[in-house]
């Protein structure tokens, strides 16, 4: 059995690593309130800019526009948003799960836009092309960058450098739950939605033109929300590792306590014995 | 169709709703000019140029700085998108003249590697800031 010394400064170490993760715990969560309260603001944007663009798109079917269709170059752009900092669980490894194990990805056709320190690393780790990188994006989403970041990778697929765009993100559910999604951007791909709409809408400029335009703004609103949605589930998801964390801490705490209070009944009972031998040894 | 003399706007941005209520008209800046909308308007999407928003409550006036954005207009009400928009109080007047000035340099210079068109933009921007404050 370890000894009473050893116990004690075990668990004295885990006492103060409990907390630091009580700590970190109480931080997430004010963060998470407030990058969830943001969240829920852009979110009507996204909603509305959602709804005009699969109306605009339902209606005029299967018009030739460049952002309509695949490019011409096999590489798929693809925006990975995870966090700077670590300790949040699963939150980073399952996002890059999402691109490492994707069945019909090759390795060679990704070229990834990192937005957080911890996707770029890992992806550059299992050899992904980082073409560029924005660590200090996710601190604190500013629709200006997001838009642009959309100019960005709007210039490199007019220039037939790319033929696809993807936004790979975690979604905020709720508190609890968190969802790593795979977007696709570009083409612009509605789901479904083909019935026609009960009022006939005019464009001003033209369909096309109109498209030029509103696409880019589209994709800016999307990378937007992703981004404040990621800050809210890394938040949350931090909260809740920290939360095992500090839980994990009271057992042990408790086992290790246990275990010293048998260890120094053990002591004393073996002293006593001992004393109790000598003076009969005595006597 | 003008039974109704008030009609639903609604301004919402990335960050904020920045306005809701019953309007009696609005007026803004477009790709392709002025307009006024009406209730009763056949349905449009239009896309927004740099230029004053004006809305006329049943009661009395306001004004705004639009910068970017698009709008979709319904019979029955209309929804702007927009990427940026102040209300008067929130401009900072120094910061729209001293943008005026550059921009207004770099039109004048006509340096090489200058962006003419995001010169005139940014151009316009000032001017909308400034005039919305007069």
């Amino acid at each position: 059995m370890a000894s009473m010394r050893d116990i004690k400064r075990r668990r004295s170490s885990i006492q103060g690593t409990q907390q630091i993760t009580k700590a970190m715990k109480l931080v997430s969560t004010v963060k998470l309130q407030r990058a969830r309260a943001s969240a829920e603001r852009s979110k009507d944007y996204f909603t509305c800019m959602y709804d005009t663009v699969s109306s605009i798109l339902s209606r005029v079917g299967n018009l030739d526009h460049r952002y309509l269709q695949p490019g011409k170059s096999s590489k798929k752009a693809v925006i990975v948003i995870t966090s700077n900092r670590g300790l949040a669980g699963g939150y980073n490894s399952n996002i890059v799960k999402l691109i490492t194990g994707h069945e019909s990805w090759k390795k060679e056709d990704i070229v990834v836009y990192a937005i957080g320190n911890k996707g770029r690393d890992a992806l550059n780790r299992y050899g992904y092309e980082i073409r560029e990188s924005f660590p200090e994006l996710i601190e604190e989403p500013a629709y200006a960058d997001a838009m642009r970041l959309s100019d960005r990778l709007l210039a490199a697929f007019a220039a037939d450098e790319i033929g696809e765009i993807y936004l790979a993100y975690t979604s905020f559910k709720n508190t609890v739950s968190h969802i790593p999604k795979l977007l696709k951007l570009l083409p612009v791909e509605i789901e479904g939605n083909q019935e026609e709409s009960s009022a006939l809408m005019n464009f001003e400029p033209e369909d096309t033109e109109a498209l030029d335009m509103i696409v880019p703004k589209y994709i800016t609103s999307l990378i937007y929300g992703a981004m404040k949605e990621a800050v809210a589930s890394e938040n949350g998801a931090r909260m809740q590792a920290m939360d095992n964390a500090t839980s994990n801490a009271e057992e042990m705490i408790a086992d290790l306590s246990l275990k010293y209070n048998r260890a120094r009944q053990g002591s004393i009972t073996q002293e006593l014995t001992e004393i109790i031998a000598g003076a009969e040894a005595l006597g | 169709m003008a039974d109704n003399k008030v009609f639903s706007l609604r301004i919402i941005t990335p960050d904020r709703h920045f306005y809701e209520g019953e309007v009696e008209m609005v007026e803004f800046n477009t790709t392709e000019g002025q307009i006024g909308v009406l209730p009763g308007h056949i349905p449009m999407t239009v896309i927004l140029k740099p230029g004053i928003l004006k809305i006329y409550e049943p009661e009395n006036e306001k004004e705004a700085a639009l910068h970017s954005g698009f709008a979709e207009i319904l019979p029955t009400g209309i929804t702007i998108l927009a990427e940026i928009v102040e209300w008067p109080e929130e401009i900072d007047v120094q910061r729209a003249e001293s943008a005026r000035e550059r921009a207004e340099e770099r039109l004048r210079t006509h340096a090489p590697g200058i962006d003419v068109m995001r010169a005139e933009i940014a151009l316009q921007k000032a001017m909308t800031r400034i005039s919305v404050l007069k």
